[in-house]
């Protein structure tokens, strides 16, 4: 009797020898049609919204300045009203989680919504395949013209595009750097060419990126580059709503005349027109399944729904669903209630309870700070009128846009006092480092370390701030 | 330039580091010309576990060209900049010479402020809020170790912001102390003023000058043997600024209040340094300095400047 195997061993099935394929491929280029309906319609609002706060946002003024500025050489960051130090970088944390966990939200509920409809990648490729659009022509005639000989006409449309997307490139870069110099000084510098070397530089850095990006390396960048492809399949389930072929409804799909019966056919719905491989910005095919180039755009729904609609079929052959609802033939309403379970639950949950902690700690934030240090170098001194004294380096940051007069106090030991100047002066938005000496009376305290509050308040009494230090009592 | 105890181990890492280099290009060019079997599926044709199948998903050649662009520049930085051993490179660039090149820049850059300061008196300097403020800074990293970020000193080292001064306090005085430095020096003087019991009685005389709290007495009989002592403090005990001696009828103690303190330095003598800063700071930051602590004391006049 034979003695039964304790594993199942599996044979590794050894390649082929080597014939085909390098490990490289040559690039192809891809020329994805232009596309109307539905889901175009929301890129194109999203393109607009994005884009109009890009590029509007730094010419926007609050009061006598620039509304948002991020002053990085004198390390102050203003966001409307705020005046931001280095100190507050935790509301930058902030910011980045809650985006995070948007991005797992938004994964787990509806896919790549973000890829499709919101990242600069796609909303800059979209731009500037829409020029591309208007200088040479949709797919086939780019196909055309990208095959033709050379000629004066091929010619001057390169040109011409590529003139345009330096253009819009450039404009992007001179905003982006005007987030960080103000914009009216900037282009005042452009115009009177004293703009200073590092303000070039960046202007055609990002320039140059968004027209490497946006003009060549488009669905590379979301296919070699973007470590989220190779991520999703970790934030989605099977009540992840996906770009899909309904492989039901569609197979087997082929060609037939416009006025035949679907019914008296052996055909599914698709009628093999390869539209949606010929739409899509990846150049892939939706109809082999999900794939982790799909960035989830939608264009091949749109394109599908057209031809659906002039062969008098249905849409959705290709639609937003699910692999539960695919699977199930779920109707929308039943696959729609999968969106609340437990995964979209929770990220909602931490959401919201990290943006409302942002959003309340922003209101109770204090337009001051302050950062007590121990003098260097005399740890205990004692001073005429038999007093003990203390010194401190208080740095006291004024985070508002006015100047501001502080009162220092100190409290925590008997007989506690301010010896030097109580009253402090600091410009608007300035930080300034004072010296401040505390007293006690010789003999009040026990040897050893204290420990003691200081307090520091404006005129008003509005904005208070305390910091924990010690004071030191010698043998 | 060279930090290696032999030779040897420069050619070793110059040699290391060649074979890295050349090993990824090696390793690079084996893979581009490997050829993977074209599979009706798209996959490797590698199967693992039954039904798990390797995608050929291959990269954009272009992303290789990147490889080899990435060993030229290695190639042409190491011909450069310091990497190989200790071949110092092409453009002979250490971080000695940058941060020179940073000091001698930011001098030049200077050059003008000071200018500016140097041509004006202290006490014009010190009503001059700009000049304060640089002055701050320059105290902040070169003085306040030892005499305190608020100027005030503590035991053994002067308070600065008060006008009590061993030395002189004029601008002229501070800037001679802040150039040559200064070396207080008060001789072990036991045997001058006689026994223990003369010197008790000596401290509590140098007690009473300042109206301090005393033994009256005792202090009455040491009075004789401060005769010793007045030849540096005078008769008065008002000190002398001139060899440096404190005056002793003021309330100021700098190495310490009390009997006890005052038979120690008796009996041990003190030795007390500033050290010169000539040859550390510019003789106009020196200028600017001796401004700024003047000004310590001196506020009032100056301010209406």
């Amino acid at each position: 009797m034979s003695q039964p195997a304790l594993r199942k061993i599996i044979p590794i099935v050894p390649a082929a020898q080597p014939v085909g394929e390098s490990l490289y491929e040559a690039h192809r280029k891809i020329y994805p049609r232009s596309v109307s309906g539905r889901f175009a319609r929301w890129r194109w609002a999203f393109v607009a919204m994005t884009q109009l706060v890009f590029y509007g946002l730094p010419w926007l003024q609050w009061g006598q300045r620039q509304a948002v500025l991020f002053d990085l050489e004198a390390r102050r960051f203003y966001l409307f009203g705020y005046v931001l130090y280095p100190q507050d970088f935790i509301y930058l944390t902030g910011l980045l989680v809650a985006s995070a966990l948007s991005l797992f939200l938004f994964t787990a509920v509806a896919g790549r919504l973000w890829c499709g409809f919101a990242c600069p990648q796609t909303v800059y490729t979209e731009i500037f395949l829409w020029i591309e659009r208007k200088v040479e022509g949709d797919r086939t005639a780019r196909l055309k013209l990208d095959g033709a000989p050379f000629s004066l006409e091929k010619l001057v449309k390169k040109w011409f595009k590529h003139i345009l997307w330096i253009g819009v490139a450039m404009w992007t870069g001179f905003t982006f750097v005007a987030y960080f110099v103000p914009a009216r000084e900037l282009i005042l510098q452009f115009l009177q060419t004293k703009m200073g070397g590092w303000e070039i530089f960046w202007v055609l850095f990002y320039g140059f990126a968004t027209y490497g990006n946006a003009g060549f390396l488009r669905e590379q960048v979301c296919k070699y580059m973007c470590p989220y492809a190779r991520f999703q399949s970790a934030m989605f389930d099977k009540d992840t709503l996906i770009v899909s072929y309904d492989p039901a409804r569609g197979e087997p799909r082929g060609a037939r005349s416009r006025q035949a019966d679907l019914s008296a056919l052996s055909l599914g719905a698709c009628v093999d027109c390869t539209l949606c491989v010929q739409v899509c910005p990846t150049g892939i095919d939706i109809r082999e399944g999900l794939q982790y180039e799909c960035i989830g755009c939608a264009a091949c729904v749109d394109v599908c729904d057209g031809v659906m609609d002039k062969m008098g079929y249905a849409h959705g052959l290709i639609r937003f669903t699910t692999q539960n609802a695919l699977a199930g033939k779920w109707p929308a309403a039943r696959m729609l209630r999968q969106v609340l379970r437990p995964r979209v639950l929770i990220y909602s949950a931490f959401l919201g309870v990290l943006c409302l902690a942002l959003l309340w700690s922003l209101m109770a934030r204090m337009p001051l700070k302050v950062d007590v240090v121990r003098d260097r170098a005399a740890l205990s001194r004692i001073v005429a009128g038999g007093r003990l004294e203390n010194v401190y380096r208080l740095q006291v940051m004024n985070a508002t846009e006015e100047t501001q007069r502080y009162t220092i106090t100190a409290t925590g030991l008997e007989g506690l006092a301010v010896a030097s100047e109580a009253e402090v002066k600091v410009g608007p938005t300035e930080s300034r480092w004072v010296a401040v000496r505390l007293q006690i009376p010789y003999g009040s305290a026990q040897a050893g370390s204290h420990p003691i509050m200081f307090r520091v308040g404006d005129e008003s009494g509005h904005a208070h701030v305390e910091e924990k230090s010690v004071f030191l009592v010698p043998r | 330039m060279s930090d290696f105890t032999e030779n040897f181990w420069s050619w070793y890492v110059a040699a290391l580091t060649l074979i890295g280099i050349i090993g990824s290009l090696v390793l690079l060019w084996a893979t581009a010309r490997k050829k993977m079997p074209e599979r009706s599926d798209n996959t490797t044709g590698h199967v693992w576990d039954e039904d798990l199948r390797e995608s050929n998903n291959p990269m954009p050649r272009w992303w290789m060209w990147l490889f080899v662009f990435t060993v030229i520049y290695a190639l042409l930085y190491l011909i450069a900049y310091p990497g190989l051993g200790a071949y110092p490179g092409e453009m002979k660039w250490s971080t000695r010479g940058e941060y020179e090149a940073a000091m001698a820049g930011a001098e030049k850059e200077l050059a003008p402020l000071y200018a500016g300061f140097s041509a004006k008196s202290a006490e014009q300097l010190a009503g001059d809020a700009n000049a304060m403020a640089v002055g701050e800074r320059l105290f902040m990293n070169n003085c306040a170790q030892c005499h305190g970020s608020d100027a005030r000193g503590s035991k053994g080292f002067p308070n600065l912001a008060d006008s009590d001064w061993l030395h002189g306090g004029s601008p002229e005085k501070i800037k001679e102390t802040l150039t040559l430095g200064r070396k207080g020096q008060m001789p072990p003087m036991a045997a001058a003023v006689g026994t223990p019991e003369d010197v008790r009685n000596v401290a509590q005389y140098v007690l009473s000058l300042s109206g301090g709290p005393h033994d009256s007495v005792r202090a009455q009989l040491g009075k004789s043997k401060f005769t010793a002592c007045a030849a540096c403090h005078g008769m008065d005990g008002k000190g002398n600024t001139a060899i440096g001696a404190p005056n002793l009828a003021d309330d100021i103690w700098l190495h310490g209040w009390g009997e006890q303190a005052i038979v120690d330095i008796v009996n041990k003598g003190k030795i007390n340094e500033m050290p010169a800063q000539a040859g550390k700071l510019t003789e106009a930051q020196i200028h600017l300095l001796a401004a700024y602590v003047w000004g310590l004391s001196n506020k009032a006049p100056a301010a209406k400047l």
